[in-house]
């Protein structure tokens, strides 16, 4: 039953009001990640030192740091997109929602179902239309019923703001888009499977800033429906776009707690220093 | 000493600058004649081939069987269709060993077990397509005691496995991997994301590499020489000896009546403007090429 994960919306991704889902009262009480001793080697390099942090569902948090800290592989360990990578090994453990994605018998995919991912360059499929594009991951993962793929397309195409731009044209294909465009079309891609979560790896760092404007709306619309997780080098943004950041540095959760708070009275000097341009 | 005064200073003198402007012109001159060089060959090919073999190319030739030793006129239709035959089953064989060798290069392999095929793979392409010939005499003809179209199109696709393998790796390798993690991040299992992502997008310069061991095998006689050995009727049976243009040119070429000679420059235009057909297809495919 490969489609389990995908077929029956969660009640997270459903268009409902956005505060009363009985499920999810307060998002402090409910993480959806909840990280204990996490650690990361590529070979014999460690990139991530013994993480700890719950991140809350349908909240925003950043992730911010130098280059180098570990937040792009701290990143893709959510989803175990590092795996990509051969000779990487792992310790402690990562729970979505109270399920162990690093447990036994867990396969990447079915976590990368639930945790969808935009990256830092838009990578439509050169050969697929706009439509097609939306679809693949659904398509791709068995599903058939044109009813269910056509409301698919319309609402993630809605979600990421960019149904009224291509509704006329969905069967042009996916890279006649501008650059800002590309990249809701992927974020369009990756919440047609109806993830629970979606990671962005600096998702606006190629993008001209009105175009990171209107994926910064976007992020706040998101959060309505999804947790996302974004990792960004841009600290306006992190400031502007998150309700929690998360500081890291050398491999290492420095800090973790409200934007505001982190930006305006950070309790580590290492984040003072960080936050307020004196080093990164 | 000023900004300007360097710059004056460094200024090279009106002889430096006539004698560069000299040395440029030469330069460019020598390059110039040198593509014209490697140009002549083919205009060379073609006019002798033209001139020698366009007069004999009429409808009979596309349509008629050789005629026997002796007799004028016939044609070479069971060796264009022999070839056509021969290319196929060297395709049949060649493609997806090829192109699944070169997806195991591109995504799969390990490193030490990829450097090993590589190697296996560039040492096959050096090998003498005559030998390609006796490997085959030794390995389907003696057993089966016969020569054959089977034998023949065995050694045109072995020969055709390697090149198709070796550029199917390197235009997948051209796909980005950013396409594979996107498909990844979706959940997607690996198989599908490279057969339908990945293998798609490379598509064009799979096909091209494909046409282009096609017309490289296709103008293949040595291969054919123990295996299809030729024949002079239409065949119907792909156990028995296939004929195949060039062994049919190759034939007529040796022999010593005026009229087989004739019918060789023809068949060898025909052979030349096949394979050059097939190129100008390359051409046309791979001109939109920088997508992937």
């Amino acid at each position: 039953m490969p489609d389990v994960s995908i077929a029956p919306p969660p009640a997270a991704t459903r268009p409902s009001a956005p505060v009363a889902t009985p499920k999810s009262p307060a998002p402090e009480e409910s993480p959806a990640f909840d990280i204990r001793g996490f650690s990361l080697w590529y070979g014999a390099r460690q990139a991530l030192n013994d993480v700890t942090i719950k991140i809350p569902a349908r909240r925003v948090t950043a992730i911010i740091g130098p280059s180098g800290c570990g937040k792009s592989t701290f990143l893709r360990a959510l989803n175990r997109m590092h795996e990509v990578t051969p000779g990487t090994r792992i310790e402690g453990s990562l729970k979505l929602f109270g399920d162990d994605l690093y447990g036994p018998g867990v396969d990447p995919a079915s976590v990368r179902r639930r945790v969808g991912m935009v990256f830092q360059k838009s990578n439509p499929f050169p050969t697929m239309s706009i439509e097609e594009n939306v679809l693949v991951g659904l398509r791709l993962n068995g599903v058939r019923d044109r009813v269910f793929l056509r409301e698919r397309l319309e609402e993630s195409l809605r979600l990421s703001a960019l149904w009224d731009e291509v509704k006329e044209h969905l069967h042009r294909p996916g890279v006649s888009l501008s650059g800002g465009q590309q990249q809701r079309l992927c974020i369009a891609r990756a919440l047609a499977v109806q993830p629970e979560v979606l990671l962005m790896d600096e998702p606006c760092s190629a993008l001209d800033p009105i175009a990171t404007a209107r994926i910064e709306e976007l992020i706040q619309l998101l959060r309505e429906k999804f947790t996302v997780v974004i990792v960004t080098h841009n600290m306006q943004q992190a400031a502007r776009s998150s309700d929690r950041t998360a500081f890291f540095y050398l491999g290492r959760l420095i800090e973790f707690g409200d934007t505001r708070n982190l930006f305006t009275n950070p309790s580590n000097p290492q984040t003072e220093a960080y936050v307020s341009g004196r080093f990164g | 000493m000023s900004e300007a005064d360097t710059i004056a200073a460094c200024r090279p003198s009106l002889r430096q600058q006539k004698q560069r402007r000299v040395t440029s012109l030469a330069v460019t001159w020598l390059m110039g004649a040198s593509a014209l060089l490697v140009m002549t060959p083919l205009f060379l090919v073609l006019y002798f081939l033209i001139r020698e073999g366009a007069s004999s190319i009429d409808w009979n030739f596309f349509t008629q069987l050789p005629k026997p030793t002796g007799e004028t006129g016939g044609g070479m239709a069971n060796a264009i269709v022999g070839t056509l035959v021969l290319l196929a089953m060297g395709a049949v064989i060649g493609v997806p060993v090829g192109v699944m060798g070169g997806v195991y290069l591109a995504e799969y392999g390990a490193e030490t077990a990829n450097y090993w095929i590589r190697f296996t793979a560039d040492v096959l392409n050096g090998i003498p397509s005559i030998v390609w010939g006796m490997v085959v005499y030794a390995m389907l003809v003696l057993p089966f005691k016969g020569f054959s179209a089977y034998a023949g199109g065995v050694a045109l696709g072995l020969m055709m496995i390697p090149l198709v393998m070796r550029t199917t790796e390197e235009v997948l390798l051209l796909v980005p991997q950013s396409y594979r993690e996107a498909g990844l991040a979706l959940g997607i299992a690996r198989w599908k994301i490279i057969t339908v992502i990945v293998i798609k997008t490379a598509l064009k310069g799979i096909i091209t590499g494909i046409l282009v061991a096609l017309a490289r095998v296709a103008g293949e006689t040595a291969p054919l020489l123990f295996t299809a050995l030729g024949n002079n009727f239409w065949s119907h049976n792909l156990s028995q000896p296939i004929a195949a243009l060039p062994l049919q040119i190759f034939t007529y070429a040796m022999s010593a009546s005026d009229d087989w000679h004739r019918q060789a420059w023809a068949g060898a235009l025909v052979l030349m403007l096949m394979i050059l057909s097939i190129n100008i297809l390359v051409r046309l495919l791979s001109r939109g090429k920088s997508a992937s």
